[in-house]
C-alpha cells in the first residue's frame, strides 16, 4: 500500500454547507477549481476530435467553407458593394461563431454532464464556463483562417485598434458567462430552453452586423440608430471588423462607424459592465436553481 | 476528539412529479394544476460523526440514506437544517462517474483527479500508485470504452482511494468488483481508518457494518430510527425491513411477470396465512443453529388429493438456500379439504447473520398446476452473537500445531 497520497483542494473548513453561497463565494469557488475548468475544457476538445483523422483541421474547414459559400453568394450572385467581402465576413463571423457555439454548448452543459452533477461536488458553474473555454479555443484556431485571408487579400489590419482585442474578448466572455450560467440552469428544469435558443440565435445572427455592415443598419434606423447598439454583440462585432477589415467606408458606401479607439472602448466597457451585472444576477439565479440539480437531471 | 461531520435538523423536501413536464408546452397545458406530491426525503435528521470514526448509514431502499449522503457531499442542499464538515472531503458516490468513455485511462485519471479537487501535480505524484493499485498498466493508454467493467471499476476506485481525504463518503461502491479486489478495497479502507480518516458510508451489508463500522445509523422513511452500535443498527435495520415487508400486498409486486408463480396460481387451494415460529416466544430472531418452525395455513375451495406444499428460503441476494416440498421430503400430505395447516419443522438453521426470505407455495405433484404462492412477506431473522462473518454457521475450530524446534530457518 502506498504511503503517498494526493491531497484534495482545501475547502473552507467549518463551513455550513447547507447554507446558500453568494455570488462572490461562487466566483471564489470557481477560482479554487480553475484546474478542473482547464481539464474540462481540454476534455471537450479531446472528445470532439477523438477518432477523427483530420482532428482539429475540421474546425478550420468550417470557416473555410463558410468563406467560400458566402463569398460566392454575396460577391457574385448578390453583387455586394463591399470590397473584399470575404475578409469583412470572416472578421464578424468568427467571433459570432464563437458566441453561438459557446451559447449552445453552455446551455446544455449541465444536462449533458448529468453523471457528474449527480455524483460529485464541484462548482457547477464550471460546466458552462468550460463550454465557453472550448469554443474559445476553436475561435483562436479558426483565426488562422482569418489571418491567412488577410495575407491573401493583402489587407493591413488596424494596428492602432489592435489593443481593443483584449477588452472585446473580455466583454464577449463576460457576456457569454452571464448567459450560459443562467441558461444552463434554466435548461435543467425546462428543456425547451435549448430549442428556443436555437431559434433566437438565428434571429440574433441577422440582427447583428455580420453579413451586412453596421452602417447600413444604423443609417436605416435614422434617429433610432443608437438603439442598434443595445444589442451587445454589435459593439463586439464591429470592434473585430474595425481591427481586421479596417475599412470605415468604401467610396461613398459607409461600412463601419468612424469612431476613435476610445469610442469603441467605451462601447465595449458598457457591454462589459452590463454583462458583469448580468453575471451576478445569473449566479444568484444559478444558486436558486442549483439545489435540486442532482434530482431533476 | 472533535466532530468531523455535524448534521443538525436536516430535512430535504422533494416534489415528486408523477409525470414531470419538461417542456413549455406541457407546462402551459398543465398550468394551474399541480401534478406532484410533496415528499420529505429526510425529516429532521441529527447525526454527529466524531473525527476518525467510521459510521455506517443503513436503511431500506428509499429510506433517505443516499439523500443524506448527497447532502453531506454538497450535491444536494437540504431544505432545512445545517451540515458542518471539518476537514477535506472526498465523496465516492459512484465509481467512475467522471470517466469519459472516449478518453484514455491516463487522461481520465487526470480528469477524475481534478474533479475530486486534485491538482495536476498531485495526480502526477500518485499516478504510478493509481495504476499499480488498479492493475491495468498495459491498458492505461487505451480508451476507457474498451475496458472491461472490472478494469473500469478498479481504475475508478484506485483514483478515489489515492486521494487523501480527512472525510470519506462512500456509497455502496464496495459492492462492485471481484472478490479479490473487494478485499483490497477493504484493506485500503482499514488503512484509512488507521490514519484517522472519518468515514461515512451507505451500505446494505450487515457483514460490512459489523466488520468495519464503529457505529450504525438507521434511517426509515427519512427519519433516524436508530443510532448505536453496529449490532443495534443491524437489528433496527431488520425491524424496518420487516415492517416494510408486511406492507407489500400479497404477491402484488411480482404478479406482473407471467412466469412468476403468483401469476400462474389458480387459487383452488389458497394460502390464508403464514407465520414464523421462533424457538422462544417473544423473540424475533434466531441464533445460529437454533430450530425454526414455519406454519402455512391454507383453505381449499374444493377437496383435492393432488397437493404438494413447498418452501424456499433465500438469502438477501436472492440465492436459494433451501428448496424442498412435502413430496421431496416424503412427508406427503393427505387430501386437503376446507381449512388446514402445514408446519415445516427446521431442526437446525445453520445460518449466520441475515434476514432470509421464505417463499411458500402450493402446487400439484407434477408441478404443472400452481395453486397459490406467497412471497415477500415472511422473513427469518438470524442474529449472530459472534464476530464471525459469512452466511453459513460451519462448526469450526482452530488450533495451533506446534512447529519442530529449530525448524524456522529454512
Amino acid at each position: 500500500m502506498s504511503a503517498r497520497t494526493a491531497t484534495p483542494a482545501p475547502t473552507a473548513p467549518n463551513l455550513d454547507i447547507a447554507r446558500k453561497r453568494g455570488p462572490w463565494r461562487r466566483v471564489a469557488d470557481v477560482w479554487v477549481y480553475r484546474e478542473l475548468l482547464l481539464n474540462l475544457t481540454r476534455k471537450e476538445l479531446k472528445v470532439k476530435y477523438k477518432n477523427s483523422v483530420l482532428g482539429f483541421l475540421w474546425s478550420l474547414l468550417n470557416p473555410l467553407l463558410y468563406l467560400v459559400v458566402y463569398y460566392v453568394v454575396f460577391q457574385y450572385f448578390l453583387k455586394t458593394s463591399i470590397p473584399v467581402f470575404a475578409v469583412f465576413l470572416l472578421a464578424g463571423l468568427l467571433p459570432w461563431t464563437f458566441f453561438s457555439n459557446a451559447l449552445g454548448a453552455g446551455t446544455t452543459s449541465i444536462v449533458g454532464n448529468s453523471s457528474l452533477v449527480g455524483k460529485v461536488w464541484f462548482p457547477r458553474e464550471i460546466l458552462p464556463l468550460a463550454a465557453i473555454g472550448a469554443a474559445m479555443v476553436h475561435f483562436l484556431l479558426q483565426s488562422v483562417v482569418l489571418i491567412g485571408a488577410l495575407f491573401v487579400f493583402g489587407i493591413n489590419p488596424a494596428w492602432g485598434y489592435m489593443p481593443l482585442l483584449v477588452p472585446a474578448l473580455l466583454a464577449l466572455v463576460l457576456f457569454l458567462a452571464a448567459l450560459t450560467v443562467a441558461l444552463s440552469a434554466a435548461n435543467v428544469y425546462l428543456r425547451d430552453t435549448q430549442h428556443l435558443l436555437e431559434l433566437l440565435v438565428m434571429a440574433w445572427f441577422w440582427l447583428s452586423p455580420i453579413v451586412y455592415p453596421y452602417r447600413q443598419a444604423y443609417d436605416q434606423l435614422g434617429r433610432w440608430g443608437s438603439l442598434y447598439l443595445l444589442n451587445p454583440m454589435v459593439s463586439i462585432l464591429i470592434t473585430f471588423q474595425r481591427i481586421f477589415y479596417n475599412k470605415v467606408s468604401a467610396g461613398p458606401i459607409p461600412i463601419l462607424p468612424d469612431g476613435s479607439v476610445w469610442w469603441y472602448l467605451r462601447n465595449l466597457a458598457i457591454v462589459g459592465m452590463a454583462s458583469t451585472v448580468l453575471l451576478v444576477g445569473a449566479l444568484v439565479l444559478f444558486g436558486r436553481l442549483e439545489d435540486d440539480f442532482a434530482e431533476e437531471i | 476528539m472533535g466532530s468531523a461531520i455535524e448534521i443538525h435538523g436536516v430535512s430535504k423536501h422533494f416534489r415528486l412529479h408523477k409525470d414531470r413536464p419538461q417542456s413549455l408546452k406541457e407546462r402551459v397545458i398543465r398550468f394551474g394544476r399541480s401534478d406532484h406530491d410533496e415528499f420529505w426525503a429526510l425529516r429532521d435528521v441529527d447525526v454527529e460523526v466524531a473525527a476518525g470514526e467510521t459510521v455506517g448509514l443503513l436503511g431500506a431502499n428509499g429510506s433517505g440514506k443516499s439523500t443524506l449522503l448527497k447532502c453531506v457531499a454538497g450535491i444536494l442542499r437540504p431544505t432545512e437544517g445545517s451540515i458542518v464538515r471539518h476537514g477535506r472531503i472526498a465523496a465516492l458516490l459512484e465509481l467512475g462517474s467522471g470517466f469519459h468513455p472516449e478518453l484514455t485511462g491516463r487522461e481520465n485519471v487526470f480528469l477524475n483527479g481534478s474533479i475530486l479537487g486534485l491538482s495536476r501535480a498531485d495526480v502526477t505524484r500518485v499516478f504510478d500508485d493509481i495504476v499499480d493499485f488498479a492493475e491495468i498498466e498495459p491498458f492505461i493508454d487505451m480508451q476507457v470504452k474498451h475496458y472491461s467493467s472490472g478494469m473500469y471499476t478498479r481504475l475508478a476506485f484506485a483514483v478515489a482511494v489515492n486521494v487523501a481525504p480527512e472525510i470519506l463518503l462512500v456509497d455502496e461502491v464496495l459492492a462492485v468488483g471481484d472478490e479479490a479486489f473487494q478485499q483490497k478495497c477493504l484493506e485500503r479502507i482499514k488503512v484509512f481508518q488507521r490514519d484517522g480518516v472519518t468515514i461515512l458510508f451507505v451500505t446494505h451489508s450487515a457483514d460490512l457494518v459489523r466488520q468495519i463500522c464503529d457505529r450504525g445509523v438507521v434511517l426509515d422513511h427519512g427519519r433516524k430510527v436508530s443510532d448505536g452500535s453496529p449490532g443495534e443498527a443491524i437489528l433496527a435495520l431488520r425491524e424496518t425491513l420487516r415492517s416494510r415487508g408486511a406492507e407489500v400486498p400479497d404477491g402484488l409486486d411480482d404478479a406482473d411477470d407471467p412466469d412468476h408463480p403468483a401469476a400462474r396460481a389458480t387459487l383452488a387451494v389458497r394460502i390464508t396465512g403464514a407465520e414464523i415460529e421462533y424457538p422462544e416466544a417473544g423473540r424475533n430472531h434466531l441464533l445460529p443453529d437454533e430450530p425454526l418452525r414455519i406454519h402455512l395455513h391454507y383453505r381449499a375451495a374444493i377437496p383435492l388429493d393432488d397437493v404438494v406444499f413447498a418452501i424456499n428460503v433465500f438469502d438477501q441476494r436472492g440465492n436459494l438456500l433451501l428448496g424442498t416440498n412435502t413430496q421431496l421430503l416424503g412427508d406427503d400430505v393427505d387430501r386437503v379439504e376446507g381449512d388446514g395447516e402445514v408446519v415445516f419443522e427446521l431442526e437446525r438453521v445453520p445460518l449466520l447473520d441475515g434476514v432470509y426470505e421464505v417463499h411458500l407455495g402450493i402446487h400439484n405433484r407434477d408441478g404443472g398446476t400452481s395453486y397459490d404462492f406467497r412471497g415477500g412477506q415472511d422473513f427469518v431473522q438470524v442474529l449472530n452473537p459472534t464476530r464471525t462473518i459469512g452466511l453459513v454457521h460451519f462448526p469450526v475450530r482452530a488450533r495451533q500445531v506446534p512447529g519442530e524446534p529449530g525448524d524456522g530457518g529454512t
